[in-house]
């Protein structure tokens, strides 16, 4: 347990730090939701019927967005090799890794969407469901885009790869996660029901994405 | 006591055959080494004198023949055994020395001595509050010698280990190299230049 701990916070650490990625997805994330308004227009009901999937849209993106970084500065350092060696099985020094990252870069994005809420007239209610949702969804998007990150690892400039890798797992998770905020709003559908299957795909992911990225990170030593 | 007793370990190869890139970079290799013992493997450049290190430290498969350890820690594997310091030193530059020496004392856990009484040691302590951003080439590779003090692990495997070090600091490194040896580790490093100690040649990839 030490051993993860201190994987985690040396992760978080040196995304707080300058030139760490925790910032950026929150920016992004802002950038996108403040400039949609001004690009839909000011119609308020139009706003808050589109309002959960702007959000859900901007926290997807942007939690991606640092994402495809969280091997490849271990394995240009160094650091993965130590790693691979080392008595913490690698799945779970994966699991670390993940948490570690949606903790620094996922976690800001839900305490940043009441605000943002306010710019998409969305009431109470609404903003809180997506929150909800955002806190059930976001796991699964760092623990499947893990696996993308791993299998980028070995091949330059993997970003792009890990894009295209990454966004049709992440499909499902949008697709429920802006479905239960919707039932909150305007109905007619219950929340309870694409809220359990988010939170599946988030406990499903939680166990596949280590086991997969560590294989594929083994399969890439080189 | 993690088998660091003299003449109680033994790293032997049999046939090791190397392929990287479709290309075989070794064949038939057999080696041996023993505790308080140090290889040094030298070869000429693309001999495979990385490949080996890291075959030995698992970073690679081999695509033939065995690599084991006898007599060390039964429920270890080999690469659990060794200290791997390679051309990459594994330290990131937002961090301080000391959080980075602290970070891999704490990760790799084992047996460990403190970690300012090691910055003492590689004559790092005056900069311990120091982003390792601004380290210079052997001040990096003092801190990753660190590494290899604050943990203890019976295997040594080192791949240019004296590049970037002043005379000093080579000095000091073969009295860290000896000591090391003396409590019956043993040390397969990959060179070019002298080692600084009495050492075994292994020579890999025919004459230089």
């Amino acid at each position: 347990m030490t051993a993860l701990s201190a994987l985690i916070r040396r992760d978080i650490r040196i995304a707080l730090r300058v030139g760490g990625g925790a910032l950026i997805g929150v920016l992004f994330f802002l950038t996108v939701v403040v400039l949609m308004p001004f690009a839909v227009g000011p119609d308020l009901a139009l706003l808050s019927r589109l309002g959960p999937a702007i959000l859900w849209l901007g926290a997807l993106l942007a939690s991606l967005l640092t994402l495809d970084r969280l091997f490849m500065a271990d394995h240009e350092d160094g650091s993965l090799d130590l790693i691979t060696m080392s008595r913490t099985p690698l799945e779970l020094a994966c699991a670390a890794k993940a948490l570690a990252h949606w903790l620094a870069a996922g976690l800001p994005l839900i305490v940043a969407t009441p605000v943002l809420g306010l710019l998409l007239n969305l009431d109470m209610v609404a903003t809180a469901a997506v929150a909800l949702t955002l806190l059930a969804g976001t796991p699964a998007l760092t623990f499947t885009g893990m696996i993308g990150a791993a299998l980028a690892v070995t091949l330059h400039r993997g970003g792009l790869l890990m894009a295209v890798l990454v966004l049709p797992l992440s499909i499902p998770v949008l697709i429920f996660g802006v479905a239960a905020s919707q039932a909150v709003i305007v109905g007619p559908m219950n929340f309870g029901a694409p809220f359990s299957i988010l939170c599946a795909l988030s406990l499903v992911s939680l166990v596949i994405g280590p086991f997969a990225a560590a294989a594929s990170l083994r399969h890439g030593l080189d | 006591m993690n088998g660091l007793v003299p003449g109680q370990i033994k790293l032997s190869g049999r046939g090791v055959t190397c392929v990287r890139g479709g290309r075989e970079v070794f064949s038939g290799l057999d080696f041996e080494a023993v505790a308080g013992e140090a290889v040094a493997v030298v070869g000429r450049n693309g001999a495979g004198k990385t490949s080996l290190l890291r075959l030995i430290a698992g970073l690679l498969i081999p695509a033939g023949g065995t690599i084991a350890l006898d007599g060390g820690d039964a429920e270890l594997t080999l690469p659990e055994q060794c200290h791997y310091l390679g051309h990459r030193d594994a330290l990131k530059p937002a961090l301080s020395v000391a959080e980075n020496l602290a970070f891999w004392a704490d990760f790799l856990g084992g047996e460990r001595r403190d970690t300012a009484e090691s910055l003492a040691t590689v004559g790092l302590d005056h900069a311990t509050h120091l982003p390792a951003a601004f380290l210079s080439a052997g001040q990096r590779r003092r801190l990753s010698l660190a590494r290899l003090l604050t943990v203890r692990r019976p295997v040594w495997l080192l791949d240019e280990p004296t590049s970037a070090l002043d005379v000093a600091g080579q000095d000091m490194f073969g009295g860290l190299m000896r000591e090391h040896l003396g409590r019956g580790g043993m040390i397969i490093a990959a060179t070019h230049g002298p080692l600084g100690i009495d050492s075994r040649e292994l020579r890999i990839g025919g004459v230089a």
